[in-house]
């Protein structure tokens, strides 16, 4: 602060010898309206324009007062600002922008914390369904089993995601198992061939760039009506019509509190799988008599569609109500460190804006001492 | 004061949600059993994708089936579930009644391990006295060897849920239906309306 004001003392002495009486009246008029006009808190714009005035009536009496002020403007901010040599009338430049950023991250803060709300009253119904559907695939992997290990020769991969982003980690975590199982599988030879059915545009966004030609087909915009049955059958069927697979592998993230979410893979097996030995064995399928006149082949594939609607129904649910609580956290998180920059700007703006009110001052003040005395 | 909205805000969400973060493991069982997962399987995975875990599977997230008894077994087990909310959950009953393709279907404790597949009908649940009747939509039906039922169906509806007037109206809308179709496909739609509607007629018949 004393060097601050040596320096003014001393490009006072050098660019006013011989101060004009009216120079001091204005140097002294100019300090009663800025300390009149800090009290009504109208300072904060009025420095510039203030200062600029000053600085016109300096730059009149010396030619070197627009070079000298650089500095010298740079010195009263207090160091704040960090931007390069600004020029003498826009000391509050730097503010503006400070300002200004402040405005733009109070707004951020609104919207993530408007959007935490919409997703923590959508995870609310969706949380209902999910919860409800899932008794669904429980009698299927009862009878059928659960056989995670099987990889057929020729594996269908059906990754499960998002269309909209913001919803945290869950899109990246069941795009890394499905390139998991796809390196699983060509592990095991050249003749296990997978393909991928991407649900979502969030996976397909990911998956898209190195696997374009393992994709199968996607599907996208299914939360545009709320999940239903029906969709997941016509889904189904679509998945099975254009495919060839011996298994499935369902890879989805399951609910299991608004915090965690479990990547899950389910397997499922193609009803020529079903009716192969393997299978037969790990089911005691043979065990099982088929009522009516179907054999059991025919009825075998009537239960391997449905169990993969019935399967991906509770699947889509899952991943619906992770998405949503994925969501809520994520837009907390970020609403949670929006606040924290707000007070961390807030706190440097204002000491910039109290370094350059003091620093107007001294000036005015010490500019009116040197020309009395 | 933003501090105290977002404080505000934050309460109402979290006592909004509390309801549903309570219940966070209603459905969730408590004896669940462990996903058998073959060590070669945990190998290879480890080959591939060392720094990941392993994926979790969907049978740890069942309770464990009870184990085939070699005993003749008194009651029935029925699990009855539908898309949208388990009907019934390892309920115990005397017998259940489920209209598979070939006709009413009985299943008693101790009934062979059969596959059926379900046409649209009536199903009644006998639990001493007391009998409930839903009208299913097509679905499945399981018994297995330890004398559990499994019964899956994608509409079931109590039948006093249904109206005389409109089953009788669907009826012969359908009846026209598939006389006046003009290809297959919609001959088949017809007929399945037509199928699903005298099965409720015959169903409110039986009752009513």
């Amino acid at each position: 602060m004393s060097r601050n004001a040596h320096a003014r003392y001393v490009f006072l002495v050098e660019c006013a010898p011989n101060p004009s009486r009216s120079a001091v009246v204005s140097g002294i008029a100019l300090a009663v309206r800025r300390i009149g006009e800090m009290a009504t808190g109208a300072a904060r714009r009025g420095g510039s324009r203030l200062a600029r005035q000053f600085a016109e009536k300096l730059t009149l009496s010396s030619g070197v007062g627009a070079q000298n002020g650089a500095p010298w403007g740079m010195q009263g901010l207090g160091g704040a600002s960090s931007e390069g040599l600004a020029p003498f009338g826009a000391r509050n430049a730097s503010n503006q922008a400070v300002r200004n950023r402040m405005r733009s991250v109070k707004n951020i803060q609104k919207i993530t914390m408007a959007m935490k709300m919409v997703a923590a009253s959508k995870l609310r119904t969706v949380q209902v369904k999910a919860e409800g559907s899932r008794g669904l695939f429980q009698p299927f992997t009862v009878l059928l089993g659960d056989a995670p290990a099987v990889m057929g020769k020729k594996t269908l991969v059906v990754t499960l995601s998002t269309d909209k982003g913001l919803c945290g980690g869950i899109n990246s975590t069941v795009v890394k198992y499905s390139r998991s199982l796809l390196k699983l599988s060509q592990m095991y030879g050249d003749d296990h061939k997978t393909e991928f059915v991407i649900v979502g545009d969030k996976a397909k966004a990911q998956l898209q760039r190195e696997y374009k030609k393992y994709i199968s087909m996607y599907i996208t915009e299914t939360q545009k009506v709320s999940i239903n049955f029906t969709q997941c059958a016509m889904m189904a069927d679509e998945i099975i019509k254009n495919n060839e697979y011996d298994v499935i592998k369902l890879v989805y993230n399951k609910f299991n509190s608004a915090v965690s979410f479990l990547p899950t893979v389910a397997t499922l097996l193609s009803p020529e799988m079903l009716a192969g030995e393997e299978a037969q064995k790990l089911g005691n399928l043979e065990s099982y008599e088929t009522e009516g006149d179907a054999t059991q082949g025919e009825v075998l594939q009537n239960l391997a569609e449905f169990q993969l609607a019935s399967v991906l129904y509770n699947a889509m649910l899952e991943n619906a109500t992770s998405e949503m609580g994925a969501r809520m956290s994520a837009m907390d998180n970020s609403t949670r460190n929006a606040g924290e920059v707000l007070d961390r700007l807030t706190l440097s703006y204002n000491r910039s804006r109290q370094a350059s009110i003091t620093t107007e001052l001294i000036e005015i003040i010490s500019g009116a001492a040197a020309l009395e005395g | 004061m933003l501090a105290r909205q977002g404080l505000r805000s934050s309460l109402r969400t979290w006592a909004a949600a509390r309801p549903v973060l309570a219940r966070g493991f209603a459905a969730e069982v408590e004896n669940h059993q462990e996903a058998v997962v073959p060590e070669k399987f945990k190998e290879d995975w480890k080959k591939i994708a060392p720094n990941y875990d392993l994926p979790h599977f969907p049978s740890s997230y069942m309770a464990a089936r009870p184990a085939v008894s070699s005993t003749m077994p008194t009651k029935l087990t029925v699990n009855f579930v539908l898309p949208h909310a388990f009907e019934m959950q390892a309920k115990e009953v005397d017998m259940v009644i489920v209209p598979a393709t070939s006709g009413q279907m009985g299943v008693l404790p101790g009934h062979v391990p059969t596959i059926a597949e379900l046409k649209p009908g009536l199903m009644s649940v006998h639990e001493g006295s007391d009998v409930k009747q839903y009208f299913v939509s097509s679905g499945f039906a399981f018994v297995h060897a330890n004398s559990v039922a499994d019964i899956i169906a994608i509409e079931a509806v109590p039948l006093d849920r249904l109206d005389p007037e409109e089953v009788r109206k669907g009826v012969q809308e359908y009846a026209q239906k598939v006389t006046n179709a003009k290809d297959d496909l919609e001959r088949a739609e017809a007929q399945i309306g037509l199928e699903v509607h005298s099965a409720l007629q015959a169903a409110l018949g039986v009752s009513a």
